[in-house]
């Protein structure tokens, strides 16, 4: 199928920046985005004064929204996003600020997210999360995220057939990839038996199926390629975005994500077919939601996720390395942070700056976002195809 | 099957009480039609009034056709269980020293699916009747009960979290001197209450009725008269801590409007033991109640009103009657904002007249004692917090609901 749509010509992404992950912090959200805001400059020698475009996601810098952030910052843009969009805030926001840059509406747009946690505002955040969550899921046992998903995974697991061992490798594999990452929170080696044996959070849930809260920033700047180039940054180019919400409404139980309605169109965009991707960050709240998207982004076809995992070897030396600076479940889940935090890795990945262990030869990456489950599904998913 | 449920052991008065908790009770306001709906326990979701779409969570513009227009109304409560899970760790502190707790999303064949608190006979596939309870927070939550009916139904813990069930409590009835404080005595013994307190005044003075009230199983006669403070508070000093349920069965039914009373005489008689009598109860019994909220299995759980259904609109045939009513109507509503903390529930039982003497001259249909009484631990069982009891009583909620105006016209004529 050929796709109708401009592509992002003359657009890349550069700087990726991670302010080191915290389990619990002091400081307020503006902190850690502002740090992260200043980490792309430090990094491409660009003044506040040049910064035009400014795009932020963050859940937890209420009262403000980005506007705030622009005196609190001292910056004053010609072009401002607010996108709050939880697991898909990265892919969403590159989207956006690549048109602008691309439309010359922005020169130099740094996309940002960032969320503090502090002692009690993780259980604060998850009963006011969505009006639906608060009519209609919180007075539900209070189990958060891991609830819902908890009977996502277990429709899934009775209807496709994998087991937890197949989850197991997706968490296990994730682990080894995050011992060499310097920021991932969790540092020791995770083995399949131990994620056998943790603790039920909510069946068939365990302790490895989820991420940790914790507070951290990240940071990637768009801007034209000849910019890029005179500024010395190695950059990666947008091959291909697709970005859709509130998809299959009609399934009863989740599972599948919007990416089904639009992938033919991402590699129609690209020009490619799955097998040209060299590695896969997936939003990965849950492994269950990574294998999800593996079929939903075209490795696989619906059902066949499980056998595509035994298939491969998940680490970034193996034969489908995916979630390559260990994802949140292992480097931790930063709020809006995590919906950044597997694009700003393949933006390393695809510049030669990988902080860990470098996929080799690592020319495309697809990288996948998801987020907000407001009631009892995630509703928003997107994703993008770099090149190196 | 549900373990059956053990009878609590005397309690340690060394053992710290357990605080009540109350599970979240944040709500948007179109939320609230369904706690109007469990209040009465009726299963109504909203129906988009130009698509027909059922629609669930609430909103306020229907998916299907973006109608603005989406009244509650009943739906059919059957569907089926889709998926289960076992909640493990919580966040909420009062679900945390609940666990584990189970949850699922049923599928409604109204359409719409919802997440909700799963009954432990159910199993991933079994055809489930679906429920909208009051919990402890007062606000509305579902819940999945088995189809058919499973043997200790009554005894799963996540179903008692939201009901006020006798079994194994223990209750005052206030008034034992008539026969609708004696037909509710009856009535909760017959549901297992583990010790019914009956309140007499003077109990030097025979009553009709007394042999029978004596030989019900686990009554026990307590002196208590409503119009004497000192009376209440003995009785609350001794018992006090023991009430898990309190049932206000006093009545002082007189007829005549405001004009036929000729003075304040009779007024005040009715006030003094009516509407002074259930302040007196709430103030020396409230406390307790609400701090033994989440005492175990014999929890405190209820304070019930019987009341007359002219407390929501005068009749003036019984006009001064209806007023004071109306007073103890105001004042539950009240106890309810008050008592809620300890997630205690006030339970209004609305009646028409009674197949007593004092309604002597109105004509039937009435409401007899064991009818009341039967409601009343109806109401407990199923955790309701208002209850219309019989066809006037009814009739008058239907009435009131279409036009408040014309019915105010119909009973002053």
């Amino acid at each position: 199928m050929a796709s109708s749509r401009m592509p992002y010509d003359g657009v890349v992404v550069a700087a990726p920046v991670t302010i080191p992950y915290r389990r619990y912090s002091i400081n307020s959200a503006h902190w850690w985005i502002g740090r992260a805001v200043r980490g792309v400059l430090d990094r491409t020698g660009l003044r506040a004064g040049d910064i035009d475009g400014l795009s932020v996601s963050s859940f937890t810098m209420g009262p403000d929204t980005a506007i705030g952030l622009t005196q609190h910052f001292g910056l004053s843009p010609r072009w401002l996003d607010h996108i709050p969009l939880g697991g898909a805030s990265g892919v969403v926001a590159l989207r956006h600020a690549a048109r602008a840059v691309q439309c010359g509406d922005a020169d130099f747009v740094v996309c940002v997210a960032g969320d503090t946690n502090q002692v009690d505002s993780f259980r604060t955040m998850l009963s006011t999360f969505s009006r639906f969550a608060q009519d209609a899921v919180y007075p539900y046992g209070s189990g958060g995220p891991n609830a819902s998903f908890a009977m996502i995974m277990r429709n899934y697991m009775t209807r496709y057939g994998p087991t937890r061992e197949d989850f197991g490798k997706i968490a296990v594999a994730q682990r080894a990839n995050a011992l060499s990452f310097p920021h991932a929170l969790m540092k020791k080696p995770l083995t399949l038996d131990a994620y056998m044996a943790a603790r039920p959070i909510a069946d068939p849930i365990h302790l490895f199926d989820c991420v940790m809260p914790c507070a951290g920033a990240e940071a990637f700047l768009v801007c034209r390629e000849d910019a890029a180039r005179d500024l010395g940054l190695p950059a990666a180019r947008l091959l291909a975005t697709i970005e859709r919400h509130n998809a299959y409404a009609d399934d009863a139980i989740q599972e599948r994500g919007g990416w089904a309605v639009d992938i033919g169109e991402l590699y129609a965009m690209a020009g490619i077919t799955p097998d040209a991707v060299d590695f896969l960050e997936t939003y990965d709240d849950y492994p269950v939601i990574c294998m999800m998207q593996m079929e939903d982004l075209g490795f696989c076809a619906k059902g066949e996720g499980a056998a595509f995992v035994r298939g491969h070897t998940l680490t970034n030396d193996g034969s489908f390395p995916h979630n390559t600076s260990g994802g949140q479940l292992s480097v931790g889940q930063a709020g809006c942070a995590g919906g950044y935090l597997g694009l700003v890795e393949a933006v390393r990945q695809l510049t030669g700056a990988a902080l860990g262990a470098a996929v080799p030869n690592a020319r495309i990456g697809l990288v996948s976002g998801f987020g907000m489950i407001t009631y009892d599904r995630g509703l928003a998913s997107g994703a993008a195809l770099l090149a190196g | 099957m549900t373990q059956l449920l053990a009878k609590p052991r005397r309690k340690d008065p060394l053992q710290k009480t357990r605080a009540p908790l109350l599970p979240p009770g944040a709500r948007s306001r179109t939320a609230l039609g369904l706690t109007a709906a469990a209040a009465e326990g009726r299963f109504a979701l909203q129906v988009c009034a130009d698509c027909a779409a059922v629609i669930y969570p609430p909103r306020d513009a229907c998916p299907r056709c973006l109608s603005p227009r989406l009244p509650f109304r009943d739906v059919p409560d059957g569907g089926v269980l889709l998926v289960e899970t076992t909640i493990g760790a919580s966040t909420d502190p009062y679900f945390r020293e609940r666990l584990p707790w189970r949850i699922g999303t049923v599928r409604l064949d109204a359409g719409p699916s919802m997440v909700t608190h799963l009954h432990a006979d159910l199993r991933e596939g079994n055809r489930v009747r679906m429920t909208l309870q009051l919990d402890k927070s007062g606000q509305a939550v579902a819940m999945a009960l088995p189809h058919q009916p499973t043997a200790n139904m009554a005894d799963d813990p996540q179903w008692r979290e939201l009901t006020c069930d006798p079994k194994f409590r223990r209750v005052l009835v206030t008034d034992g001197r008539g026969a609708v404080g004696q037909a509710i005595a009856k009535a909760l013994s017959d549901a297992e209450a583990s010790i019914v307190f009956v309140g007499i005044a003077d109990p030097w003075k025979p009553f009709p009725g007394e042999a029978a009230l004596r030989q019900i199983a686990r009554v026990e006669i307590v002196p208590l008269d409503l119009t004497d403070t000192v009376s209440v508070e003995d009785l609350a000093g001794e018992i006090g801590g023991r009430v898990d349920i309190l049932v206000n069965t006093a009545e002082h039914v007189r007829p005549g409007g405001i004009l036929a009373r000729n003075g304040l005489v009779v007024a005040r008689e009715e006030i003094e033991l009516r509407y002074f009598g259930l302040m007196r109860l709430a103030q020396t019994f409230g406390a307790a109640l609400r701090a033994r909220g989440a005492d175990g299995i014999n929890s405190a759980v209820a304070f019930v009103n019987l009341l007359s259904v002219y407390a929501l609109v005068n009749w003036s045939a019984y006009g001064a009657f209806s007023a004071t009513e109306a007073a103890c109507l105001s004042a539950a509503q009240s106890l309810r904002a008050e008592l809620r903390p300890g997630g205690i529930k006030v339970v209004n039982v609305f009646a028409g007249p009674l197949d007593t003497d004092w309604y002597q001259t109105v004509p039937p249909p009435k409401v007899t004692p064991a009818a009341l009484a039967a409601a009343t631990v109806d109401a407990l069982r199923r955790g309701l917090e208002d209850v219309y009891v019989g066809d006037v009583a009814e009739d008058i909620r239907a009435r009131l609901a279409v036009n408040p105006k014309a019915l105010e016209r119909e009973l002053g004529s």
